[in-house]
């Protein structure tokens, strides 16, 4: 266990948007929406992640991944050929953006992990994970920046009008969408560094600090998860990842762990909630985010937006029609959205959450 | 007779212009350094100890304890002590006592570590408005939970979760039992607990009835005399401890003199009166760690599963230990550090064995992480802690709790004079002799104790609230949030904790 890193701290803004009826949206709509919030960000950093955009490739599992030079890029593929059958290969397709002189080489490949190379009863997404975690953390100059099935993440060095335009993310529809500009305050310039931040299918925009990050990463630790970004963000994708696919907990559920609510209105509840929240509360108190934070995550069946416990971050929600939107600021909720239904703050802790109809 | 030849540490002096007689001194020194000579009070200033019960309680303010000036040359090798236990061992053969927890100049961790604030990117919370949490629950977690909905929406626990001790804020009252301590010491304590919502422990002494209205904030031990042990006494209160060791004497056994066992710490220890209570160096029936999963299950089939806490000193060993212990069973490990105090052990033991608390704790969060059983067990730290600063310190290295002993002996009036193992505190705390227990009036120094519990409650609120998390869980194992000074990389590894600056 390392304890002599570097933590990256960052402020910044974000914005998402969902179709309950699984419309696909333009990637234009999001590009517009966090381009507004230009001074949340100091263009060291954006991304954009959607679900829905791979509909021919839906049941492979999607990998983009950065290189940073060719003969990385080939020892990543003979490991991905002797552990996956792969479906394709091809360039992440980006535009020429005269701000963006030099990225990394970005490709994507879609796969599904080879039957026999899963160990006993070992699930395939465990096997994913794994794969990440062992090229992220051991495989020096390559990173697996998004993993999940039918999403992607897209994201860079550059502000979000750029880093939109480098991708083409004008081109994808998807019916999930989030997006993240960010205020990194310490050395910059790596693209792995920019939200959102991916593992399966989970994707998570993050604006805050969270002040619990040394337990957190440790508790993480316990359990075989490697810390290779320093990022709060990736604490929060992990915590995610742990409480919901491998503990089985429930995504409200889980959202109580991570934002627990106060004893005090714990103790205030009837005899069998008191028990549940108290045992939550003992059992994942190194798994509570403490510290000023708001967060949109987004998964293959929706998308849920969260607060601190007492709100030290924004968060603004609207609705109109099938789709729901949330973000930093209300401004960049109504600059694609100029008259939603309904507008509101949601209250420290409790969660907003929003399931894609079957 | 020849004199000594070990000269006094301290001079007793009574300024005779100001002494109005009253006598008052002679009756408050529990040490009989005074006594009267028909005119005047006569000093014998070889027996001071400097608990300075006389000065605070002589009315015109005429008592002066001063350090003896007369020390042997000045010497950076030989120290004073080293050359007075040399003079005492020649002239009586025996081992040189001492009580409370070591005074050596050893590096002292906790003070070459800081604690972080908040700084503009992440706001501090303040905590006179904001909730800030330090509720702790102590026992075994499982790794995770499984919650059901019920038929009316409502969550529901699958399973029920194993049993916890629930306290107000991260800290206990260590051990220290009913012989070492009196029966009004032990009043302080558990009165205190209760009201603080925090528990004490019994220490091996058995539990005296008078205690029976505090059971719910009482952990009863059972230690390698087995004094006062009896299914009974297992189940009385929220959790039972089995002590392999005490930081200030590891490895070796207690000697309660038969002179500090008077009927009644008789009748609750259950041992004839006036004998001398030994308790063996290791418990005879735990000569391995399956020896100790043995006593640990028999415990709970006894209590029908309360928490088992097994208390250990920091020796060089202790992670692999710590792993022992937690994979024998127990829900609680509580190790105690080598400044721990003691109510009697041999100098030379106290001084030179086991290893500093900060050390012991750090190494055995580690690797009940690697582990991967930390949760598995709740980790109390104890031997030295001094301060709320201490607590949080420890709290940070990744203590569920710390075990507070000499700070609550010194809301009674300890000034920690270490003569302890003389029975003869002044201060009627660790003493038997009846005229000097009555002058510790339990109500009186209980709430003393109660505001020193509710001044630390504060002040980890502050630091909470400067680090801008507002629950003691965050800082559980946050080493993120401590910085070295001054330490070596080595020590800075070993803590898992970086240098200021990084
Ligand atoms: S009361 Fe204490 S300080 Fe005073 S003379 Fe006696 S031992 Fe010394
Ligand atoms: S308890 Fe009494 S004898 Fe022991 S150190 Fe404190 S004042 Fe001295």
């Amino acid at each position: 266990m390392n304890h002599n890193y570097q933590k990256d701290i960052s402020g910044c803004g974000l914005t998402g948007l969902i179709s309950r009826k699984r419309r696909r949206i333009s990637g234009s709509e999001i590009v517009k929406s966090l381009c507004l919030m230009t001074d949340r960000g100091n263009g060291l950093g954006a991304g954009y992640a959607a679900y829905g955009i791979y509909p021919e490739f839906k049941d492979f599992y999607a990998f983009h991944i950065m290189y940073d030079e060719p003969s990385v890029k080939r020892s990543v593929e003979e490991y991905l050929k002797a552990n996956y059958h792969i479906e394709k290969i091809e360039e992440i397709p980006t535009r020429a953006v005269k701000a963006i002189p030099i990225s990394p080489m970005l490709v994507r490949y879609f796969v599904s992990p080879l039957k026999e190379k899963l160990s006993g009863d070992q699930q395939e997404t465990d096997f994913v994970v794994n794969t990440v975690m062992k090229v992220n953390s051991e495989i020096d100059g390559a990173y697996i920046f998004s993993s999940g099935k039918n999403m992607g993440a897209f994201k860079g060095v550059g502000n979000p009008s750029e880093i939109a335009e480098f991708f083409r993310i004008d081109e994808y529809e998807g019916y999930i969408w989030t997006a993240h500009t960010r205020f990194p305050t310490n050395t910059p310039g790596w693209w792995g560094g920019a939200h959102p931040f991916t593992l399966l299918d989970w994707s998570i925009v993050h604006n805050g600090e969270i002040s619990s990050y040394g337990i957190n990463k440790r508790y993480l630790e316990m359990y075989g998860y490697k810390l290779t970004l320093l990022t709060d963000t990736e604490v929060a994708a992990y915590l995610l990842d742990l409480l919901i696919r491998r503990h089985g907990l429930s995504i409200p559920v889980a959202c109580l762990a991570l934002a627990s609510p106060f004893w005090k209105n714990i103790d205030q509840r009837d005899a069998g909630e008191k028990e549940v929240l108290t045992a939550l509360r003992q059992t994942y108190g190194s798994a509570l985010l403490n510290g000023p934070f708001s967060i949109l995550f987004g998964h293959s069946n929706g998308l849920v937006g969260i607060n601190d416990r007492i709100k030290l971050r924004p968060l603004v929600a609207a609705v109109k029609d099938d789709v729901t939107y949330m973000a930093s600021e209300e401004s960049a909720i109504r600059a694609i959205c100029p008259q939603p239904e309904k507008v509101w703050a949601p209250r420290a802790g409790e969660p907003v959450i929003v399931n894609l109809e079957d | 007779m020849f004199k000594s030849l070990a000269p006094p540490e301290y001079l007793a002096t009574i300024d005779r212009e100001k002494c109005i007689r009253c006598k008052r001194c002679i009756q408050n020194c529990g040490w009989g350094v005074y006594s009267w000579g028909g005119d005047k009070i006569l000093i014998d200033t070889f027996k001071c100890v400097k608990c300075l019960r006389c000065y605070h309680y002589c009315p015109e303010e005429a008592i002066e304890i001063k350090d003896n000036p007369t020390k042997f040359k000045q010497n950076a090798y030989w120290s004073f002590n080293n050359i007075r236990n040399i003079k005492k061992q020649a002239e009586t053969g025996g081992i040189p006592l001492t009580g409370m927890g070591s005074d050596m100049p050893y590096p002292i961790l906790f003070d070459n570590l800081l604690i972080d604030a908040c700084q503009v990117t992440n706001p501090s919370i303040d905590p006179v408005r904001e909730p800030m949490e330090l509720r702790t629950y102590l026992g075994k977690k499982p790794s995770n939970i499984k919650v059901e909905k019920t038929k009316d929406g409502k969550l529901k626990l699958s399973e029920p979760m194993p049993p916890q001790i629930k306290l107000d804020l991260p800290i206990i009252f260590s051990p220290m039992s009913y012989g070492s301590i009196s029966l009004n010491a032990q009043k302080v304590l558990a009165t205190a607990a209760k009201a603080s919502g925090i528990v004490m422990n019994t220490g091996e002494g058995g539990l005296h009835e008078d205690l029976f209205p505090y059971k719910g904030n009482i952990i009863v031990q059972v230690a390698s005399g087995r004094f006062g042990v009896n299914p009974e006494y297992l189940n009385a209160g929220v959790a039972v401890e089995i002590k392999i060791g005490q930081g200030a004497k590891p490895g070796i056994g207690g000697h309660l003199p038969g002179e500090k066992i008077p009927l009644e710490v008789a009748r609750t220890r259950m041992i004839p009166v006036g004998t001398d209570a030994i308790s063996p160096a290791p418990q005879h029936d735990i000569y391995s760690i399956e020896d100790l999963r043995q006593l640990i299950y028999a415990i709970k089939e006894t209590t029908n599963y309360k928490p088992v806490s097994v208390k250990i000193a920091a020796v060089h060993n202790v992670a692999a230990i710590a792993s022992g212990v937690v994979r024998a069973g127990a829900d609680i490990v509580y190790i105690d550090g080598f400044r721990g105090g003691t109510g009697a052990a041999p100098s030379i033991i106290r001084d030179h064995l086991g290893i500093p608390i900060e050390h012991a704790l750090a190494a055995v969060d580690d690797r009940l992480r690697q582990e991967g059983i930390r949760n598995e067990a709740s980790i109390i730290a104890a031997g030295g802690i001094r301060s709320s600063a201490d607590v949080a310190k420890a709290i940070a290295l990744g203590a569920d709790a710390v075990g507070i002993g000499t700070a609550a002996l010194i809301t009674m009036g300890c000034t920690t004079c270490g003569k302890c193992y003389t029975g003869n505190c002044s201060w009627g705390i660790t003493t038997q002799r009846p005229e000097l227990t009555a002058r510790l009036d339990p109500e009186v120094y209980a709430e003393r104790l109660t505001n020193l519990i509710r001044a630390w409650s504060h002040e980890l609120k502050e630091i909470l609230g400067a680090l801008g998390i507002n629950s003691i869980e965050s800082l559980r194992g946050n080493r993120e949030r401590l910085r070295g000074v001054g330490l070596d990389s080595f020590t800075l590894d070993i803590l898992g904790v970086k240098p200021a600056g990084r």
